[in-house]
């Protein structure tokens, strides 16, 4: 994993989202207050128009100006939870000396307990924790097994749309559709919807290459 | 969506300015990272009080920054969090070496931004978390109740008390005092539009009220049919007094605070309403106040909030205060 092909991803996954962003939109009105997008969408540009800033740093230097940009720049739960998962990665052990696909699964999976962590949520409360935590765990037991590494990310997309469908039937126990109590059965959380469209593009950016 | 402004992305920064040149004896205002503080700098061995939130809700917190109050408020976005660079900028620039106390609702996103903040921190520092809104079930199924307009009360309260002296710890413990000794709720009418979404937050008919209504218009406890003034009222009231529990002969502050697009001449008629009943209760009504001062953009509604108040609550009600949004005594 290097520099480029996180300023490449962030490429793809403004595509992605930009596509669905009625979707999420409406997702989170239903919800949510509404700015989930918006905040998503200004995030990724940030990242994006961070290409030249960051494009000849070294690894953890450039997670860490991708961390502080998102807390600043898209503020909110998203800025808070995004800038924690990038800052947690920034720090993962000896990345500067090259990452491979069991060290990218490694900082990432410390990421995602940082951000649960921070957020204070587990599966199963509705938010973007139901996909991120699931998916962290299949690529780390995609690790442990030594499969393939397209088969384990193949397994990632199917485990993040599946973790993404079942917050649809979840009551919200966190943020600001736990307000809701019933009412927020039968609709998707938007965060898990944002997290599993950047999810699958991440991956499948890894299959086709 | 019809509104004053020139173009979503500027929305904010145009309002910061007016703000901040309208009230330049009082404050002044910083961008990039974006925040407000007195005109005059902290006195040496001062707590620093620190508050910010999305904005959308003025003059909560810029409005309450000056003698007597928030010595800095960090807004966010339109209904979004402020980011831990705008707290530590602000804390940075208040900070006389007494220590920063930060005044937070209890919101999610306010939550952990904060909570990044006073981990970066070098210097002391200690949070004040409000949640006094009655309407959200404290549970473990929930993120626990909102902290809504008894912040205002919380800042007033606990701005006098650092102006006097106070230390960081004494200022933190009357912080959590007058939020434990306060309860709100309130009602909504019509939906509100962020501006960068230029569509309203959530449909409701013209007939209709969501009931417990959070400071964003994010559902409380029903949606229900508008009822009487005095029939809310007493819905409202019922709500807070079974929270609080108030002791006959109690002495208390009644707050009726309009979410925006409620005119004073409604906020009244709420305060005679809300006096009717506890006068029936034998509740003592001690300290009024009665306006805007925790909104939600243009939403049309109302929430009602008590604070029971002992003699150090009062005193520190009673003070001198000097902001854009609350002046008295001075």
């Amino acid at each position: 994993m290097s520099v480029d092909f996180l300023i490449e991803t962030a490429k793809k996954i403004q595509v992605v989202i930009n596509d669905n962003s009625s979707e999420i939109e409406k997702l989170d009105q239903e919800i949510g207050d509404g700015d989930h997008i918006f905040n998503v969408q200004r995030g990724i540009k940030l990242v994006i128009e961070l290409e030249p800033t960051i494009k000849d740093l070294i690894m953890s230097k450039a997670l860490n100006q991708i961390a502080m940009k998102v807390l600043s720049g898209i503020g909110g739960s998203s800025g808070a939870l995004f800038g924690t998962l990038f800052m947690t990665m920034a720090k993962g052990n000896s990345i500067d000396e090259g990452i491979d696909y069991k060290k990218a699964i490694e900082i990432f999976a410390e990421g995602v307990e940082a951000v649960k962590q921070r957020g204070k949520a587990d599966v199963g409360e509705k938010t973007m924790m139901d996909v991120l935590i699931p998916v962290s765990n299949c690529l780390k037991k995609g690790v442990e097994d030594d499969k393939d590494l397209k088969e384990i990310l193949k397994e990632a997309v199917e485990v993040a749309e599946k973790g993404m469908f079942s917050t649809k039937d979840l009551l919200a126990t966190k943020g600001r559709a736990s307000f809701l109590g019933e009412r927020a059965r039968g609709h998707i959380d938007p965060g898990a919807r944002s997290s599993q469209l950047m999810i699958k593009t991440v991956c499948e950016s890894v299959i086709n290459s | 969506m019809k509104k004053f402004m020139n173009s979503a992305d500027d929305f904010l920064k145009e309002s910061l300015q007016g703000f901040g040149a309208a009230h330049q004896d009082i404050v002044s205002c910083y961008y990039d990272p974006n925040f407000i503080t007195r005109a005059t700098p902290t006195k040496e061995g001062k707590v620093s009080l620190i508050s910010g939130g999305g904005s959308g809700h003025e003059p909560m917190h810029g409005g309450l920054v000056g003698y007597g109050m928030l010595d800095a408020a960090c807004p966010g976005f339109v209904f979004s969090s402020p980011t831990p660079d705008q707290m530590l900028a602000a804390a940075e620039k208040v900070d006389s070496g007494a220590g920063v106390l930060f005044i937070v609702k209890n919101y999610s996103g306010d939550v952990m931004n904060f909570q990044m903040a006073a981990e970066m921190m070098q210097g002391p520092n200690e949070s004040v978390l409000t949640n006094d809104d009655v309407a959200v079930e404290d549970s473990s199924f929930t993120t626990g109740r909102r902290g809504v307009a008894a912040t205002v009360v919380v800042e007033k309260i606990v701005g006098s008390l650092a102006e006097h002296g106070g230390s960081l710890q004494e200022c933190k413990a009357l912080g959590d005092k007058v939020n434990k000794n306060s309860g709100s709720m309130g009602v909504a009418f019509s939906s509100c539009t962020v501006p960068a979404a230029g569509k309203p937050n959530f449909d409701i008919g013209d007939d209709e009220m969501e009931f417990g209504v959070g400071i964003h218009g994010e559902p409380g406890r029903r949606r229900d049919k508008v009822k009487s003034a005095q029939e809310i009222t007493n819905e409202l009231l019922d709500a807070i007094n079974e929270d609080l529990k108030p002791d006959a002969n109690e002495e208390i502050l009644l707050f009726v605070n309009g979410m925006g697009g409620t005119p004073l001449t409604e906020l009244y008629l709420i305060y005679d309403n809300a006096k009717n009943m506890l006068d029936k209760k034998n509740i003592k009504i001690s300290r009024s106040l009665v306006g805007n001062y925790c909104t939600s953009l243009e939403m049309q509604g109302a929430s009602i909030t008590l604070t029971k108040l002992d003699e150090e609550l009062l005193k520190h009600w009673d003070s001198n205060v000097h902001t854009a949004a609350m002046r008295w005594g001075m």
